[in-house]
């Protein structure tokens, strides 16, 4: 009975509207900040900063908005990697047309193109839903991967194709992309826009137009019927996901790989990122962390877990037991627990709180 | 008896005729609703009473017929505006948002007044919160209304139906409707659980003044609350007027009080 919320009463209705209610979860959080900003860019090797960091902050941050658009307002999306390729490109012509723009500017203006061109993408969800408006987004991802390479004049017709993200700065001096900044630098930095923009999403979903999402996805007719417009409570979920999405690529691409390659959001991306949403829970901001953390670890501690063991396993075996796994667990969570992790982890909340009396 | 407070017509059903393909579910049906009034619907299964509160809150759309609400001549409308005209509705198989806890659905009722914009929302501290306050406050007071304050936090598609019942009756009232349509509130509820609804539709029609279209299949239900009772047996209207009118009407006895239900 050590986690609970008895003996804390609320004495106001803005007190039972915070975002952690008990006081337990606050204290993790804090320490959870505490921790990712201070004691890991302390401790961390490089590579753990470069390799697990990195992609797990921006493609958890990628899973959040597809978690909006997929979890929240029940709108299945395969056109994720397409979306974080039009926030990479968006990042990179902004960044090469108006050089003395910030980067914090240029990465949050690419997340707003994209969400121009998500709410454009997502006109056809008031028509069609499910299975054939993932297969619309699908056609979506392909389209805009395809206009990418396509047209030179969004690698400003770089004969290579390979395009390099510019050395940009924050607070004029400490540099977060290109070839000489340190992981420090940028993890931190990348961290900061994750964590912001999670409260951001957190905020969203608490307010009437998290409700309104919440709404269509559980019953669209009886949403419509007490009022909420459908297409325009739709089409906010796209141009917020998208949003995130944009982001995620503009810093995937700019700080994690630091070149913009329309291959690093192929369809396998778009999938990637589904799967972290359905292992870290539909319809929960802390899973799509969850499920992020998990498929990126994944793959880390299969590689190394034989050699623990003094096993010799190769390379390919594992990268085939990498696809079992994560296929068996695709359809656990899609079968028996489709709110994944982030529910896991609240049933162990429950227990705890009744723990040790099982009532 | 307390002295009921019923004004002038608010809603006025004209010649309504409804068909789906070659089925004809409501022919040339033609009542009034008065301010403040229970105003009931009966008939046996399938006799066009839900449809006829479709066609009340715009989701059907009568090939025939004209409604009059509020002394004008609506137009062919679209199934959100009912909601911002003040029109909420139960339905008859509960149509919550399951994943949504009670408090969170009955919130979703006052979608219509919600103002704050996305950007609002997103910072929250300020207007968006001071909304959700304001609001979260006569949400509240529904709450204790219903007398439903032990499952405020549950997710409603765990609750049991007659609870979930309530929380339906908690969103439409949220919404402080002119008129209240509710479907079938009772059906499928013990002796004591429709004791409690019939005591909250009274309630509202008495605290609140809101006029209420009731569907219900129990006759003493119905002739206790009614105002006035509408008849339809396959989609004609077999009569109108108060409890005790349409009890002793013959064509009613025929076609329905006398068959058991
Ligand atoms: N959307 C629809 N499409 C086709 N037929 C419909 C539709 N809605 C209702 N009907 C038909 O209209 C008839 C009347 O249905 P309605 O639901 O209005 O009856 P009801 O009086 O509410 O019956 P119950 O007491 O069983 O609820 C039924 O035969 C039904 O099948
Ligand atoms: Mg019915």
């Amino acid at each position: 009975m050590i986690y609970r919320e008895a003996g804390e009463f609320k004495s106001s209705y803005q007190a039972d509207q915070a975002i952690l209610t008990i006081r337990q979860d606050r204290w993790f959080i804090w320490g959870l900040m505490a921790f990712a900003f201070l004691v890991i860019p302390a401790i961390s090797s490089e590579y753990w900063l470069t390799t697990i960091m990195l992609p797990f902050l921006i493609l958890g941050l990628a899973a959040l908005g597809l978690n909006i658009l997929t979890g929240y307002a029940g709108q299945l999306s395969l056109g994720t990697g397409g979306f974080m390729a039009t926030g990479a490109f968006a990042a990179y012509k902004l960044a090469t047309a108006f050089p003395e723009l910030n980067i914090v500017i240029v990465i949050l203006a690419s997340g707003l193109i994209t969400s121009g061109v998500g709410i454009l993408f997502g006109v056809p969800s008031l028509r069609i839903k499910g299975f054939y408006l993932a297969v619309a987004t699908l056609a979506s991802q392909f389209f805009l991967i395809w206009m990418f390479n396509k047209f030179g004049w969004f690698t400003n017709y770089s004969a290579s194709g390979v395009i390099s993200a510019p050395p940009m700065s924050v607070f004029n001096e400490i540099l977060v992309t290109g070839p000489h900044a340190t992981p420090v630098a940028k993890y931190l930095f990348v961290l900061t826009l994750v964590v912001l923009l999670t409260l951001v999403a957190k905020n969203l979903v608490r307010s009437n137009i998290g409700r309104e999402w919440m709404a269509v996805r559980d019953m669209d007719i009886a949403a419509e019927i007490i009022g909420i417009p459908m297409l325009s409570t739709k089409l906010k979920a796209f141009a917020v996901s998208s949003f995130y999405c944009g982001v995620a690529g503009a810093l995937w691409a700019f700080l994690h790989t630091g070149s913009v390659e329309p291959l690093a959001f192929d369809v396998n991306r778009s999938f990637q990122v589904l799967f972290m949403v359905i292992i870290g829970g539909l319809g929960s901001i802390m899973g799509a962390f969850l499920g992020a953390g998990f498929i990126v670890l994944l793959p880390i501690l299969l590689t190394n877990a034989p050699h623990w063991f003094g096993l010799n396993i190769a390379v390919d075996t594992i990268s085939h037991i990498e696809f079992m796994v994560f296929g068996i667990l695709i359809i656990f969570f899609l079968i028996v627990e489709p709110h994944g992790l982030a529910r896991l982890w609240q049933i162990t909340k429950e227990k705890l709180r009744l723990w040790p009396f099982p009532y | 008896m307390f002295q009921r407070n019923i004004g002038d017509v608010i809603l006025e059903v004209q010649g309504i005729s409804l068909s789906f393909g070659a089925m004809r579910v409501l022919n040339n049906i033609s009542f009034d609703i008065r301010q403040g009034e229970i105003r009931s619907i009966i008939g046996p299964n399938g006799a066009g009473k839900s449809s006829m509160l479709n066609v009340i809150n715009g989701v059907y759309h009568p090939q025939e017929g004209t409604i009059i609400f509020q002394g004008e001549r609506r137009a062919e409308m679209k199934v959100h505006e009912a909601a911002a005209q003040g029109i909420a509705r139960t339905f008859q198989n509960i149509a919550l948002f399951k994943g949504m806890s009670t408090l969170d659905n009955i919130m979703t009722g006052r979608n219509q007044m919600m103002k704050s914009n996305l950007l609002q929302q997103a910072i929250y501290w300020g207007k968006a919160q001071k909304e959700e306050l304001k609001h979260r406050k006569v949400v509240e007071e529904i709450i204790d209304f219903l007398e439903i304050q032990a499952i405020r936090k549950t997710p409603v598609g765990r609750l049991p139906y007659g609870m979930q019942k309530r929380v339906e009756l908690g969103r439409a009232l949220a919404a402080e409707p002119e008129i209240l349509l509710l479907d079938e509130p009772m059906a499928g509820m013990n002796v004591e659980e429709k004791e409690d609804m019939s005591r909250f539709v009274l309630d509202i029609n008495d605290e609140f003044g809101t006029t209420i279209v009731l569907i219900e299949h129990d006759m003493g239900v119905v002739m206790d609350l009614s105002d006035r009772v509408v008849v339809l047996d396959y989609g004609v209207q077999l009569a109108d007027g108060s409890p005790d009118e349409v009890r002793n009407n013959q064509a009613v006895i025929d076609a329905y009080l006398g068959v058991a239900h």
